[in-house]
This record gives structure tokens, sequence and C-alpha cells, in this order.
């Protein structure tokens, strides 16, 4: 292979399984290089394959530990996994510190595992932009199922919810009082949770106020179609099938306690999505989703360009000045004038 | 729309457990603006050379204060020239005595820290080896 070769050339490798070729492409994904777009179109027929586990949760809690261990889990099983760990970028230097393989050394050597660690590069939602799309290359690439690890999360960075087809968030003792596990936000997007470093003293108390936030009252997804229902394609399953309770799974990720029962709850919920639709349903919204934000972010550019940035300043010191409300400048942009 | 950064891979090959002065050089490339993957301790040279691989890096620093640098680097070089690496950029940081540095840049070494260098002198030293001004 050439010095440089083409983002073309790379996807062409990823798809004969060329590891080297499959990490010089993600920088080209992560760069958003021209190139790149026309490599992800050329991978995209071969997608549709991998199984997204989105895993996320508050700084501390043992995510990367988890995900190692959950991955050899997953090697004991057969399948293949392609892991992309998030950190976030610093706002002051926009350079990061990526310390998530720190955890994983276990999997090292493993030819059925590839790791990559990446920086959001801005974004907030616990993802970097081009996640979704890396994630994409790796399913390209053959791996049964890819792991996304998110920034250490709070109760906004629900992102992962959008990519994942099924989200873990990890909890740990001592973290917060009751309050907090009835907080919004990214308690209502796990499909399971998991309390790990369950050895430590309080665990009780917080999966207790795990299970009482949970029968407070079942969330609704609300992806997209939920009445066009697919075939069922697993017949063996009870037919009622299409309400998931959530679990609580505890963990003691460094000694490998509970991981047995985290791959069992993931293998239900990958079950479930399957029978009752949802599995199509999410990628429907997912789909639905990254076409509105890439016409977002397209149409905008192409108005900055047609208009000239300096209309854009125009139109903001005409808002200061109280010369026409920002309702108006919008229309007089979208108008041309 | 398009931005690319200068990647490091930071690792500790071998058996000391002082991995102050890597974690130095970590925050110091971060921020110069670099993404730096840190590995932690106890690296061997095939666990460095695979993440330099799938992390697509551009620069290996190695951290060594064991004394052991002699067996490691040349091991570490090995391995990244097998993986197709051979053009990474391959620094090395910690005690090397004075004598042992012309042998480590023969072997392939773009540079040589010792302790106490200014940060700022190996974040120069990665820009003008990678010739680029950006990040």
């Amino acid at each position: 292979m050439p010095r440089t070769p083409t983002a073309e050339a790379l996807a062409e490798a990823v798809l004969r399984g060329e590891r080297r070729a499959l990490a010089r492409l993600i920088t080209r994904v992560e760069n958003r290089t021209t190139d790149a777009q026309d490599a992800l179109a050329t991978l995209h027929p071969h997608t549709g394959h991998a199984y997204v586990v989105g895993v996320t949760g508050a700084p501390g809690t043992g995510k990367s530990t988890l995900v190692n261990v959950l991955t050899r889990a997953l090697r004991e099983r057969g399948q293949t996994v392609g892991i992309i760990a998030v950190d976030p970028t610093s706002p002051f230097s926009g350079g990061a510190v990526l310390g998530d393989r720190i955890r994983m050394g276990d999997l090292v050597g493993d030819r059925g595992v590839f790791i990559r660690s990446m920086a959001n590069r801005g974004s907030l939602g616990g993802l970097a932009a081009t996640t979704g799309d890396v994630a994409r290359v790796l399913d390209a690439a053959g791996f049964d199922v890819v792991v996304i690890e998110t920034v250490g999360a709070g109760q906004s960075e629900v992102e992962i919810a959008g990519t994942a087809h099924t989200t873990l968030v990890v909890e740990a003792p001592g973290l917060g009082d009751d309050v907090q596990a009835i907080k919004a936000g990214i308690l209502e997007i796990a499909d399971v949770l998991v309390v790990n470093k369950a050895d430590r003293p309080g665990v009780e108390h917080t999966v207790r106020a795990l299970q009482a936030m949970l029968s407070l009252g079942h969330r609704l997804r609300t992806v997209g179609h939920h009445g066009q229902r697919m075939a069922v394609e697993e017949t063996s399953a009870p037919p009622e099938y299409d309400f998931w309770d959530v679990p609580i799974v505890q963990t003691v990720a460094i000694s490998g306690e509970g991981i047995a029962e985290l791959v069992d709850a993931l293998e239900r919920h990958r079950a479930y999505l399957r029978q009752s639709g949802d599995w199509h349903a999410r990628e429907r919204a997912r789909v639905t989703a990254e076409l509105r934000a890439r016409l977002q972010e397209t149409l905008w550019e192409r108005l900055l360009e047609e208009r000239g940035a300096e209309a854009l300043s125009a139109a903001v010191e005409q808002v200061l000045a109280r010369e026409l409300a920002p309702q108006q400048a919008v229309r007089a942009l979208l108008n041309g004038r | 729309m398009s931005e690319s950064k200068i990647r490091v891979l930071i690792a500790k090959p071998g058996l000391d457990g002082h991995d102050r002065g890597a974690k130095v050089i970590a925050r110091a490339l971060r921020d110069a603006g670099m993404e730096v993957i840190y590995t932690g301790l106890r690296q061997t040279p095939e666990m460095i050379a695979e993440a330099a691989l799938q992390e697509d890096v551009d620069v290996v620093g190695l951290s060594i204060l064991s004394g052991a640098h002699m067996a490691l680097v040349p091991r570490v070089k090995q391995l990244l020239e097998a993986e197709g690496l051979g053009d990474v950029l391959l620094l090395v940081g910690g005690i090397i005595p004075d004598e042992d540095v012309p042998k480590l840049r023969e072997l392939g070494v773009s540079a040589v820290f010792g302790p106490g260098t200014n940060t700022q002198e190996i974040v120069e030293h990665i820009r003008a080896a990678l010739q680029r001004e950006t990040s």
C-alpha cells in the first residue's frame, strides 16, 4: 500500500480485514476529511451487522474496567469486539489525554478485539461528533459487537442512547443520595442499570434507590413508529415480548463478579429489541436524527456561503441595535436581503 | 470542517513503577493541543506496538527509568516496523546514560530527553519532526 493511500483504498482494505487500514481510516473519519465521506459511503452497504452497546455513567464508576471484563466475556462467547473509548478534549488547548486503555490491558494481543480512543473534540453529549461514523467503520470491518464508552457523564450526556442498540448506565455506591437517582437524564436512557463496585458498603442503598426510581414509572421510549412492528425473527420467545423491564445488575468489575449476569442481560435486551420490533424502530429513529443533523449542518454551511459571514454579522448588529427582532433577522437572511 | 490533530502514544515499558515523568509529558503535550493516549505502567513492547497501530499515532514516546532501554527500545522499534509503523516518530525519555544516546539514535530514535528537559522543547521537536505547525 502506498504511503498515503486514498480513503477509498483504505475502505477496501478495511473490508479485507486489514487492521492498519482500519486505524488509518478512523483517523480520516475523525478528521472529517472529504475523502473519508466517500469511504463511509463505500462502507455503508456493509454495515448493520454489529450490535452496538453503549456504556455510560459518572466518572469513577468503573466504566473502563467494566468494558474490559465485558469484552473478555463476549470473547469467551465467540464474539469479536470493537471498542471506542471517548474522553474529553481540553476546551483550552484542544488537546486531550486519553487514558481508557490503562484499564484494558487484558485485551492486548487478541486479534478479535480492536480498541480506539477518541477525544470528543468539543462535542457535548458524551460522544465526539464522529463517534457514530467510527462505530460504522468498525461495523463494516466485521466486529460482532461495538462497545462505545462515553466520557464520564453526568445528567445530560444522553447522546449515546441515540447511537447504541443497548445502553448500560453504570452507577456505583456512595455517589449520591436517592434524589440523584430520580433526576431526569442519564438514568432514563438506561436499558440495563449496572451497580458496579458492588462489594462496597452502601450497595443495598444504591440498588434500593434505583429500584424505587424504576418503579416510579416506566419511561416511554418514543422511538419512531412503534406501530410498525417488524416480523418476529426468533419464534421461540414468548409472544408478549414488547415490554422491557430495566434490570439492575450488580457487578464487581475488578474481580469479574456479576459479568456473566451482565452479558445475559445484554443478550436478553438484544432479543427483546429483535422481537419487539424496537431494533428497527431505533435504527429508523437514529437515521432520521442523523439525516436531520446533517441537513441542518449542510444547509447552515450553504447559507453562510451564499450570504457571506458579513451578512450574518450585519444581522447581529441590527438585532443588537433593536432595528430588527431575531425572527425578522432570520427571515431577512433566508430571503437574501 | 476538517481538522487534524497530532496523536501521541505515551507508554512506560518495563518494570519500574514510576510514571510521574510520563504523566507530566502527557499533560504538556495535551496543553500543546495534541491528543495523547496514555497506556499506564508496565507495558510490554507488544502492547505498545499494538496500541500504536490501533490508535494510528504519529508519535510514540517511551519513558524508561529502569535502565533496560537497550533491551526495550530495539524491541519496540522492531515490532513497530513489523506492523508497518516504521515511520512513526520514536522518542525516549527518562534516565539514559549519555553513551547510550548515540546508540539509540542509530536504532531510529528521533530524540532522547533526559530529566529536567523543558517540555516545550519536546513539543517543538515533535512539531518540527512532523513538519506541522498546527495543533
